[in-house]
């Protein structure tokens, strides 16, 4: 009885779990290995790994990996530099300090619909205020989402603008925990600021910085929201993103054999930067 | 020369908190202006604010009813995530099960759209798409890992000398759980039951999906009127605001814990 008490409190959660994570996951493998056309009566007919032969020759599976890939190594690339490097300056004791973090939270919290939405109206050629301002700067106004150059980096931006301030929080939080010894004897070597930042903070604050960029990568690689909202994938098919394409796939032609198949890919390619990120990670814990 | 260096620092700050503020403004604003002034170039900072576009969401389209959906949608998945995430937690507090933590970071690494699918086959076979019960099972693949993931980090906190005295006073594991652990860690059910809540409410893809007409969430709703709405930039922008306030105010109250749970779960595991 008191062996099997642990298993009273966790299983009923666990077997919800197992209902509403575990067995999607599966089926979605079991589909994957079939085609069916869910819109038509016909039942899934079982075609082994078919779907992942015409996946691979398909040229617009071969884009939207093109587009998840610059996307995100972009946004994680430039939120991470961003996060850290105002981590690092705002990392000192000032009034409103509690301020300036809560203000930061906003952008996280705030209804990825509704900001992209905005985004959308700010990137807008001929009335948005970023070409305004850039006109009034003396610069050429730029097609930002309807130009297939411009639309990931544009995507990007707003992005970083959402998420950057998590970075910098996670980082920041790591840096007010370190003990001051290290930095205390580093001011009495009489080592430069950014001698300490580079040999004494930056190691520190490693194993944060990864942990960051690991939660961070993993909603990028799926970003979804942002994105339908504020291009639908467009110009053409410019910004459509592995996530966009397997919703395409799956909801607007029904084909969701196919979808599955692609999701599963999505999904190991997730799991495999994680684990290439947890590698790298070494050791150290955040909390 | 330190006066100088303090007020540059401050002056540094204060345009850096700009960044995240002026989207919200911008959104503000341009909700309180009316089409005339949004079209107009360069765009006004001084205008004549107008309520219009905030009573006209309010006015068409039930809007009420998508709030009161978003709100049905997130107060049933949180709680369903508390009954079934409290105990567990609990549990993986207690016996150290850490290795189900694994299997909450991988859940959240699987693409939604890889639950989507299947659920939506399966409702759609039960007749079930565009019903609560739909809607409040997807985001409980939200919510129930996410109170977990930060209830474990509070109950771990909770010395187990507390519960021993509760067993030895007589009551069962489950009344010691109930009356005495539940009142210790009730800052934590606060804080998770608020972010769950907001990650509900911010939901998008599954309810575009599984809602229709008569379940569907704000996030929906205010995707559906860009569609038809493209140039009411008022319009648009007062319903962004309406949304996304909701968020941020409940971000106020949970902005100690907010980033600690947004990140044990992928630091732990």
């Amino acid at each position: 009885m008191r062996r099997n008490e642990k298993y009273w409190f966790t299983l009923p959660a666990l077997t919800v779990i197992g209902i509403i994570v575990v067995f999607p996951l599966t089926y979605n493998i079991y589909m994957g290995l079939h085609s069916w056309f869910v819109a038509g009566g016909a039942s899934p007919r079982w075609v082994g790994l078919n779907n992942y032969v015409k996946i691979m020759k398909d040229p617009r599976f071969w884009n939207s990996m093109r587009v998840t890939f610059l996307f995100s190594i972009g946004a994680l690339v430039l939120e991470t530099l961003l996060g850290t490097s105002l981590a690092l300056f705002l990392n000192r004791e000032f009034r409103g300090k509690n301020l300036v973090k809560l203000l930061f939270l906003f952008p996280i919290a705030s209804t990825p619909v509704a900001v992209s939405l905005i985004w959308g109206m700010m990137y807008n050629y001929d009335l948005g205020i970023i070409n305004i301002a850039i006109q009034a700067l003396g610069f050429e106004p730029q097609l930002w989402l309807a130009s297939p150059k411009m639309v990931i980096p544009s995507l990007i931006f707003a992005d970083a603008w959402q998420w950057t301030p998590l970075i910098l929080l996670i980082v920041l939080a790591n840096l007010e925990s370190l003990p001051t010894d290290p930095f205390e004897s580093a001011k009495v070597d009489g080592a430069h600021i950014f001698q300490v930042i580079r040999y004494i903070t930056l190691p520190m604050i490693q194993p944060a910085i990864v942990a960051a960029a690991m939660i961070r990568s993993i909603d990028a690689i799926k970003t979804f929201d942002m994105i339908y909202v504020m291009t639908q994938g467009g110009p053409d098919i410019a910004s459509e993103n592995l996530n966009l394409y397997i919703f395409q796939t799956g909801f607007s032609y029904f084909r969701m054999g196919a979808a599955s198949s692609l999701a599963i890919i999505l999904f190991t390619i997730v799991l495999a930067v994680n684990v290439l990120l947890a590698i790298t990670r070494k050791s150290g814990d955040l909390s | 020369m330190k006066k100088v260096q303090k007020a540059a620092f401050y002056g540094a700050v204060f345009l850096l908190c700009i960044i995240p503020l002026f989207v919200f403004l911008w959104m503000f604003m341009t909700g309180l202006k009316t089409q005339a002034d949004n079209l107009a170039i360069p765009p006004k900072i001084f205008f004549t604010p107008t309520m219009q576009n905030f009573k006209s969401v309010f006015d068409q389209g039930h809007f009420f009813k998508y709030l009161g959906n978003s709100a049905i949608v997130a107060l049933f998945s949180v709680g369903i995530a508390l009954l079934l995430g409290l105990p567990a937690s609990y549990g993986i507090a207690k016996y150290r099960m850490r290795k189900i933590g694994l299997v909450l970071l991988v859940a959240r690494m699987v693409p939604f759209i890889s639950y989507l699918i299947p659920w939506f086959i399966i409702f759609r076979a039960l007749g079930l798409v565009d019903t609560y019960i739909s809607l409040i099972t997807t985001h409980l693949i939200i919510t129930l890992p996410f109170v977990i993931w930060i209830m474990v980090n509070f109950f771990e906190g909770v010395p187990a000398s507390l519960e021993e005295a509760a067993l030895i006073d007589g009551c069962s594991p489950l009344q010691a759980f109930v009356k005495i652990l539940i009142p210790v860690v009730r800052n934590g059910i606060f804080t998770a039951s608020v972010l769950s809540f907001i990650f509900s409410w911010n939901q998008f893809l599954f309810s575009l999906i599984l809602s229709g007409n008569r379940t569907m969430t704000v996030p929906v709703a205010v995707f559906q009127f860009i569609s038809y709405e493209e140039i009411n930039w008022g319009g648009l922008a007062a319903a962004a605001t309406v949304i996304t306030v909701p968020p941020l105010i409940m971000t106020v109250f949970v902005q100690k814990y907010m980033i600690k749970g947004l990140t044990s779960g992928a630091v732990k595991g």
